[in-house]
C-alpha cells in the first residue's frame, strides 16, 4: 500500500505544479492576484506531497520493503540503518525525489521572500520554479518511478554499492543537488527579467545571495566528491576529468563567471546580454550535467541506470535552452549597455576577462566531454579524452585567473590612474617576484609550481595590502584595532566576504600545485616481514588477517611504519569482497599530514598471507585542499550576512 | 534590418549541440563484442545444486544455453529467471539443453532463487569462479549459446526475453539439421 500512496502523492504533486505553473503565468499578465494566490497554494501543496513521498521511500528503506525496487536495488538486510537512510540518494529514482523536493523547498523560500518585493517578475518566478519541479515529477511518474513494484519479491536486497558507504557519500550528492537546483532561482529570476522586459538591475541585486549559496553548495559538492574519490577509491588523487565531474564543474565555472559579471552591471550597466546569458548558460549545463550522468550516452566511470529517462532530459533541456534563448533574442534592443568601456586598464576589463577565460575553460570542458560522442557521429571512431589535453588546455586558463584574482578587487573602475595602480600593486607584485626567486631557490623546478605558488602570494599580498590600509584608516579614526578589523569586516562583508573566498580558493590552488608536483608513490610485493622504504618512512609488511564484517569479506593487511622522527604506528590497508560486486574493493588506509598524507592500498596478496602487492603514496599538500574548502566556507558565510545600515 | 534577424541565430545555434546529444541515445557503450563468439566453448565440470555433476561435455551434439547468474542480481536475473524456464520446458524435447551457473553466491541464497522460480534445469555454483572467468562474465546476467558442434555462436548481455532465447535458439537448431 505504501508504494501505492508514494506514487500517487508524486503524481498529485506533478499535476499541481503543472496547474501552479499555469495559473502563475495568467495571472502574471491578467495582474489577477487569486490567480497568484492559487499558484502559491500549488506550491505549497507541491512541497507537501513531494516531503511526504520522500518520507514514504525512506520507510520503505527502513523496513526493507524489498516489493519496492528501488529498495531491493539498492539495499540488502545488512545495509545499517544510517546508509539505508542515505541510499535514497544512492541511485536515480531516490535521487530524482531529493532534486524535486529541493526544487520545492526553494519555491517556498523564494514565494516566503519575495512575494512581495519582486512584484512584477514574481509571477514568472513561480512559473519557471514550478515548471522545473513539474519536469522532475513527470520524469518519477513516467521512466523512473522511485516506487516501482518488483515481482517477484526478492528474499533479500541486492546491497547499496559498497563504494557508496561512506559519509562522503552522504553528503557529497546533497551538497551538489543543493547547488544544481540553488541555480533554478537565478534562472528563474532571469527569466521573469525577460518575460517582463525589466531586464534592469533588480532581478539581479534580489538573485545575489541565492547565487552565492548555489555556488557555494556547488564548490562544496565538488570538494567532498574529490575527498571521496580521494579516501575512498584508491587511487590517490581527487580529480579526474571525468565526464560526470565535469559535468559538474562546468556550471561551477559559468556560475564562477556570474557572480563576477553582475558586479559590472550593478556599477557600470553594462553587460546585461552577458549576465542574463550566464544564468541560462548555468542552469542549462546544471541539467546537461543530470542529463550526462543519468543517460549513459557517454561512457563514465560513474555508470548509471540507462533508459528513457535520458530523452527526457534531452527534451526538457532542448524546451530549456531553445526558450531562453529565444526570449533573449526577443529582448535583444533592451539588454544594450547603458555605460561604455572606458579603459583597458580598469576594473571592469579585468573582471570581462575573467569572464573570458572562465568561459573559455567551460568551452573546453564541454568540448573534451562531448568530443568522443562527436568523433564517433562523424568518423565512427571510439576515442577517449583524458586528463592530459583538460590540463594542458586549461591551466594556462587558470594561471590567467590567479592572476586577474590579485588585480580585480583592488583596480579603480573606469580608469586606473598610474597612482591607482602604483598605490595598489607595487609592493605585492615585489613581494611575488621576490617569493618566485625563493621558491626557485629553494630547489622547485617545475615552472608551474614556481609561477603558482608566486601568483599565490602575489595576490594574498593585494589582499593584506587592501586590508591593512583599510584599517589603518579606521585606526585614524580612533578605533581599537580589533574593533577597526571586526568592522570592516561586517561592514563590509560583501568585499572581505569575497577576499576570503579568493583565499580559500589560492589555499586549494596550492594544495593541487603541491600534490601534483610533489607528491611520490611506488608499489612493491612484499613477503612477510619485508620493507619498502620512500620519502624516509619505511612500511614494513607484517601480516594479512581476513575475517566476515557483516555485509563483506575482509582481508586486512597490516604495515608497521616507522620513519626517524615519529613512534612506529601502525597502517591496515585492506580489500573488501561484497557478493555482489565482481571485483573486491580496495579499502585504503591514510594518514592525514599537514604537509603530507601517507596512503597505503592493498593490491594482490596470497591466501597463506606470505606475501602481498602494496602501494605506497607520500601525497603532498593534499590536505590544504580541505583546509580550502573551509576558508571558503567562511568566506560565503560572511558574504552572505544581512547588508548592515552604514553608519551615518 | 539585418542585425534583427541576426540574432535569432542564437537559439539556433543550440541546434546542432542538442542533435549531438541525441545522437547519443544511439551509442552503446557496453556493445563490446565478446572475442569468444565463434570459438569452441570451454569445457567445464560442476556439481549441481541436486549433487549431480552437471558438465558441458556431456552435451556435446546439442544446442547448449549457458546462463550466469547470481541470487543478488535484482532485477535482471529475476527477470530472465521465469523466461528461461518456459523456454527450457518448451525446448527440451527439440535436444536444447539449458545449464545455470551460480557465480559469487552463497549456497543457502543461490538454492533459495532456485526453490523461488521452481528451476527444473540444472543449476550448480561456481565456488572458484573459474568458469565464469573462461567464459569472461563482466556482470550478471549472460548467457551464452552454444551450437551442437560445441561452438560459442552469441552471447547475450542483461536479461534474455522469449525473443532473444528464440531468435538464438531456433537459428542453432535449424543449423544442426
Amino acid at each position: 500500500m505504501t508504494p501505492e500512496l508514494g506514487h500517487g502523492a508524486i503524481i498529485v504533486a506533478g499535476l499541481l505544479a503543472i496547474y501552479g505553473a499555469l495559473v502563475s503565468a495568467i495571472g502574471g499578465r491578467t495582474g489577477r492576484t487569486a490567480l497568484l494566490e492559487s499558484a502559491q497554494h500549488a506550491a505549497l501543496g507541491v512541497f507537501g506531497l513531494v516531503t511526504f513521498a520522500m518520507l514514504l521511500l525512506i520507510y520503505s528503506f527502513l523496513t526493507f520493503d524489498f516489493s519496492v525496487r528501488y529498495v531491493a536495488m539498492n539495499t540488502n538486510l545488512q545495509t545499517p540503518y544510517y546508509f539505508r537512510i542515505t541510499a535514497l540518494w544512492g541511485a536515480l529514482e531516490g535521487s530524482l525525489i531529493l532534486w524535486a523536493w529541493m526544487v520545492a523547498l526553494y519555491t517556498l523560500i523564494v514565494i516566503l521572500r519575495h512575494r512581495h518585493n519582486a512584484r512584477e517578475l514574481y509571477p514568472w518566478v513561480l512559473t519557471t520554479m514550478l515548471g522545473v519541479a513539474a519536469f522532475f515529477l513527470i520524469v518519477m511518474a513516467v521512466p523512473a518511478p522511485p516506487f516501482e513494484r518488483m515481482t517477484p519479491i526478492p528474499a533479500n536486497g541486492r546491497g547499496l554499492n559498497p563504494l557508496l558507504e561512506d559519509t562522503g557519500m552522504i553528503t557529497h550528492p546533497v551538497a551538489l543537488y543543493l547547488g544544481f537546483t540553488g541555480f533554478t532561482v537565478p534562472f528563474a529570476f532571469a527569466v521573469g527579467a525577460l518575460a517582463t522586459g525589466r531586464v534592469g538591475d533588480r532581478w539581479i541585486t534580489l538573485t545575489r545571495r541565492w547565487t552565492i549559496v548555489a555556488w557555494y553548495f556547488l564548490s562544496l559538492g565538488l570538494l567532498i566528491g574529490g575527498w571521496w574519490s580521494y579516501h575512498v577509491l584508491g587511487w590517490g588523487g581527487y580529480w579526474a576529468w571525468d565526464p560526470v565531474e565535469n559535468a559538474a564543474f562546468m556550471p561551477w565555472l559559468t556560475g564562477t563567471a556570474f557572480l563576477h559579471s553582475v558586479m559590472i552591471q550593478e556599477r557600470r550597466r553594462m553587460l546585461k546580454l552577458w549576465n542574463i546569458g550566464l544564468v541560462i548558460m548555468t542552469f542549462a549545463l546544471t541539467l546537461f550535467g543530470t542529463f550526462l550522468t543519468r543517460s549513459g550516452v557517454i561512457a563514465s566511470v560513474h555508470a548509471f541506470t540507462q533508459g528513457a529517462i535520458g530523452v527526457f532530459f534531452l527534451s526538457f533541456l532542448s524546451l530549456v535552452v531553445l526558450v531562453s534563448l529565444a526570449l533573449l533574442a526577443w529582448r535583444w534592443e533592451a539588454l544594450a549597455a547603458e555605460g561604455e568601456l572606458d579603459s583597458v586598464v580598469s576594473r571592469e576589463s579585468a573582471f570581462l576577462l575573467n569572464n573570458v577565460l572562465l568561459v573559455a575553460a567551460t568551452f573546453t570542458v564541454f568540448f573534451g566531454t562531448v568530443f568522443p560522442l562527436l568523433s564517433e557521429a562523424v568518423r565512427g571512431v571510439k576515442v577517449s579524452v583524458g586528463a592530459p589535453f583538460f590540463n594542458q588546455v586549461t591551466v594556462p586558463l587558470f594561471l590567467g585567473l590567479l592572476f586577474l584574482m590579485g588585480v580585480g578587487p583592488l583596480i579603480a573602475w573606469r580608469r586606473a590612474s598610474r597612482d591607482n595602480l602604483r598605490r595598489n600593486f607595487l609592493w605585492p607584485i615585489a613581494i611575488g617576484i621576490v617569493s618566485a626567486a625563493i621558491i626557485f631557490a629553494a630547489g622547485v623546478r617545475s615552472t608551474l609550481a614556481v609561477l603558482t605558488l608566486a601568483l599565490t602570494v602575489f595576490v594574498t599580498a593585494t589582499v593584506a595590502v587592501d586590508f591593512v590600509r583599510a584599517t589603518r584608516a579606521r585606526l585614524r579614526m580612533g578605533e581599537g584595532l580589533l574593533p577597526a578589523m571586526g568592522g570592516l569586516l561586517v561592514r563590509h562583508n560583501r568585499r572581505y566576504g569575497g577576499f576570503a573566498i579568493h583565499l580559500g580558493i589560492l589555499v586549494i590552488a596550492v594544495g593541487v600545485t603541491g600534490s601534483q608536483a610533489w607528491s611520490l608513490h611506488r608499489e612493491a610485493t612484499l613477503k612477510k616481514g619485508e620493507a619498502v622504504e620512500l620519502a624516509g618512512y619505511t612500511f614494513q609488511f607484517a601480516g594479512l588477517a581476513a575475517r566476515d564484517a557483516g555485509n563483506h569479506f575482509l582481508v586486512e593487511s597490516t604495515f608497521k611504519v616507522t620513519n626517524g622522527n615519529i613512534a612506529p604506528r601502525e597502517m591496515r590497508p585492506a580489500k573488501k569482497f561484497y557478493p555482489q560486486e565482481q571485483s573486491p574493493i580496495a579499502h585504503v588506509d591514510y594518514r592525514l599530514g599537514w604537509v603530507e598524507d601517507l596512503y597505503l592500498v592493498l593490491g594482490d596478496f596470497e591466501r597463506d598471507g606470505s606475501q602481498a602487492t602494496v602501494k605506497v603514496q607520500v601525497n603532498r599538500m593534499v590536505s590544504w585542499i580541505w583546509i580550502g574548502g573551509v576558508v571558503l566556507t567562511l568566506g560565503t558565510l560572511l558574504a552572505i550576512l544581512p547588508d548592515r545600515k552604514k553608519p551615518a | 534590418m539585418k542585425r534583427r534577424s541576426l540574432r535569432w541565430l542564437l537559439p539556433v545555434a543550440a541546434l546542432p549541440v542538442l542533435a549531438l546529444l541525441a545522437y547519443g541515445f544511439r551509442v552503446n557503450h557496453r556493445d563490446i563484442p565478446s572475442p569468444l563468439v565463434g570459438r569452441p566453448a570451454t569445457a567445464f565440470t560442476l556439481t549441481s545444486y541436486a549433487g549431480e555433476p552437471m558438465s558441458l561435455e556431456a552435451h556435446r551434439g546439442r544446442v547448449v544455453v549457458v546462463n550466469f547468474w547470481a541470487s543478488w542480481c535484482i532485477p535482471a536475473c529475476y527477470e530472465e529467471a521465469p523466461v528461461l524456464e518456459r523456454n527450457w520446458r518448451a525446448y527440451r524435447d527439440r535436444g536444447v539443453m539449458v545449464l545455470g551457473v551460480d557465480i559469487q553466491d552463497k549456497p543457502d541464497a543461490g538454492r533459495k532463487f532456485i526453490e523461488q522460480f521452481s528451476l527444473t534445469f540444472p543449476n550448480a555454483l561456481d565456488p572458484t569462479g573459474k568458469v565464469s572467468i573462461d567464459y569472461g562474465v563482466y556482470g550478471v546476467p549472460e548467457t551464452f549459446f552454444i551450437d551442437a558442434r560445441g561452438r560459442i555462436r552469441a552471447k547475450h548481455v542483461g536479461a534474455v526475453t522469449d525473443a532473444v532465447f528464440q531468435r538464438e535458439v531456433d537459428r542453432l537448431l535449424a543449423e544442426a539439421k
